[in-house]
């Protein structure tokens, strides 16, 4: 069991403190450089909703006030920050005054569960098809299908989620186009609800694992390549162990434990590929959230998903590091 | 293998050993040559489409709604003309003129955004690897901050504040997320470059440091590097096309991602006008399955151990 030397706990906590703070310093800067006034923004929706509004400079003004864009910036980014560390992104202006935080905390666990579901599958699927690739007993038909099948693994989840709802949604009508559970039920643990959200989340699910499987698959056989000539496979071999003893037990077990540092580097890419999805099939997550957001141009929303999947990564990548080294015994973090 | 020596050839062997003969050099590569293929299609499509077919119906309103491609009826029992070989859009645009317009926009983000990229990460990987100490320090946290930070979010917050931008401006935005990981790519190849003989050797000779860089480490990273470009193209096109479907990114040029953006919000999919956002979906498939190809052959290219595999 490798321990963590400290030096390399404080890189990591530095890098993620500097990603956050990063992250969130962009996405507060951006809004300031940009001509658009959401006081402004705000006093045309109650134009839209009231045919006319008297008084609007007032109107304006208090607005401003509400939304603390009167102060001066360095006071309003102070404020931002130390509200976004405890969640707090303010007022939905589109969904007035619901706060942010909980339109978010509604649509996190749509997310996190379709992001964990579809992730262990692939996980799984990918790592066991990429060392059937290279192992020598596998069917043929295994080796000619999975390349056939990785070509489909460059095309981002958006693209198979359409083509998927357009066949069992739309045509065959198997699976229902949109939403995360039906508008019969009622939410809550009861058979029905559950019953319902599978039946919704199937299609979404299955629109990412049939993409990304190919990515650990690809790197799975990378890794194999380097184990099937090592010494302990050879070993084994000539012990005169089950070939299937030998591929579960000696080749993935060594040759898997790198993948999960490449989930590190891929988990970005993932959740932004979810988010699209999550528009297609205006599943209940942040996805859905954050283009309603767009539509209405709600600010303070976009800001606070933006903030909290960029927050969701950064958090996935420091605790793969944390771990990798406990799981993997052979890697030693250089004292520096 | 050795007691085959002597052994009859059998047809699969042959294959693969005129296989072998044939693309010795490692360049030619079918994944390589067919990945390569399918990305010139698209441009040429884009360029003699343009001399082909008129560009002009691309404009809305320039021919009837909703028409099926040839062959095809739509629910209004329409049948399809060769007018509109592939049918029209929700608002009267020829799709074929769509596609010979939009399709190279989308690959021409795509490779603008990460031919800058790939500069910074050239510049910065070199940098890093050959000055070390604080520069090292600062490019390498820079870049393991900026890795992490998913592009597609970022540039929603952008565009949503900012409204409509342009191509061009699309591709410099996203190029601002995709110079990390060519950087660390180059730096750790650089580093472990500077420890090799042929380096040293000519540090010892007294050439300078920018011969060092680009004659004699240049040629060794070009493997890497094209197949960091390729995948930073990929990178590229997936957020360029996220933002559209989003209806962010260019409001009024023809791009595949907008097309289908359209289309999911006139209800496409529920009233059968697969052709809306199929052809395109299908276009930009091709041109993920080739920028793939190109990445596998690269792979295969710079690794001789893949090689013997498949």
């Amino acid at each position: 069991m490798g321990r963590i030397p400290r030096s390399y706990l404080i890189n990591r906590l530095t890098t993620l403190i500097l990603t956050i703070l990063i992250a969130a310093t962009i996405i507060w800067i951006i809004p300031r450089l940009s001509p658009v006034d959401p006081a402004e923004i705000a006093l045309g929706r109650m134009a839209a909703g009231a045919g006319s509004v008297a008084n609007s400079e007032e109107i304006l003004a208090q607005l401003r006030a509400n939304m603390g864009i009167d102060e001066p910036f360095l006071i309003q980014y102070f404020r931002y920050i130390s509200g976004a560390l405890v969640f707090d992104f303010g007022l939905s202006t589109a969904a007035f005054p619901t706060p942010v935080s909980t339109l978010i905390l509604n649509a996190l666990p749509w997310t996190l569960g379709l992001m964990i579901l579809s992730l262990i599958i692939t996980f799984v699927i990918g790592n066991l098809l990429g060392a059937l690739m290279v192992w020598d007993r596998s069917p043929k038909l295994v080796r000619v299908a999975i390349p056939a099948a990785m070509v489909f693994t460059s095309i981002p989840p958006i693209l198979s989620g359409l083509l998927l709802m357009w066949v069992f949604a739309a045509k065959l009508q198997w699976f229902p186009l949109t939403g995360a559970y039906s508008i019969f039920v009622e939410p809550g643990w009861n058979w029905a609800f559950v019953q319902s959200v599978l039946h919704h989340g199937f299609l979404p699910a299955l629109s990412i694992v049939v993409v990304t499987f190919g990515f650990w698959a690809l790197g799975m056989r990378g890794l194999m390549i380097g184990v099937q000539g090592e010494d302990y496979v050879k070993l084994a071999e000539a012990k005169g162990l089950r070939p299937r003893y030998i591929l579960y037990r000696y080749m993935i077990r060594n040759a898997i434990l790198p993948q999960i540092t490449a989930f590190a580097l891929k988990i970005g890419l993932l959740i932004a590929g979810q988010v699209l999805v999550e528009r297609i099939f205006a599943y209940n997550g942040m996805g859905k959230l954050l283009y309603d957001a767009i539509l209405n141009q709600d600010f303070p929303v976009i800001q606070g998903v933006s903030f909290v999947i960029i927050l969701i990564t950064a958090l996935s990548v420091f605790l793969v590091d944390l771990v990798y080294p406990f799981i993997d015994p052979r890697i030693r973090h250089e004292v520096a | 293998m050795t007691s085959q020596d002597n052994m009859p050839m059998t047809r699969a062997e042959k294959r693969q050993a005129k296989r072998i003969k044939r693309f010795d050099n490692p360049w030619m590569n079918p994944k390589l040559i067919w990945g390569a293929a399918l990305l010139l299609g698209i441009i040429a499509m884009g360029i003699i489409g343009r001399f082909v077919w008129d560009p002009d119906l691309v404009f809305t309103g320039s021919s009837m709604l909703r028409l099926p491609p040839v062959g095809f009826e739509n629910l209004r029992g329409q049948a399809g003309t060769m007018a509109n070989p592939l049918g029209t859009d929700g608002g009267g645009r020829d799709l074929l003129a769509l596609i010979i317009i939009g399709a190279p926009n989308t690959l021409f983000v795509g490779l603008l955004a990460s031919l800058i990229g790939m500069s910074i990460g050239i510049f910065l990987g070199f940098s890093a690897g050959f000055l070390g100490g604080r520069t090292d320090d600062v490019i390498r946290v820079s870049a393991d901050v900026m890795i992490t930070i998913p592009p597609l979010l970022i540039l929603v917050v952008f565009q949503s504040a900012f409204g409509d931008v342009s191509l061009t401006m699309m591709a410099l935005l996203i190029a601002g997320f995709v110079w990390q990981s060519p950087t660390r790519l180059i730096r750790a190849q650089v580093l472990s470059m500077k420890q090799s003989g042929y380096v040293q050797m000519a540090q010892l000779s007294g050439a300078s440091t920018s011969h060092i860089m680009f004659r004699e480490m240049m040629p060794n990273l070009v493997p890497y590097l094209f197949g960091s470009f390729i995948a930073s193209v990929t990178t590229s096109i997936v957020t360029a096309v996220g933002l559209e479907v989003l209806g962010l990114g260019p409001q009024r040029i023809p791009t595949l991602g907008r097309t289908i953006y359209e289309a999911i919000n006139a209800g496409a999919l529920i009233q059968n006008l697969w052709w809306w956002w199929g052809i395109p979906t299908l276009l930009l498939a091709v041109i993920f399955i080739g920028l793939l190809l190109i990445n596998l052959g690269l792979d295969e290219v710079s690794n001789p151990r893949l090689r013997k595999l498949s």
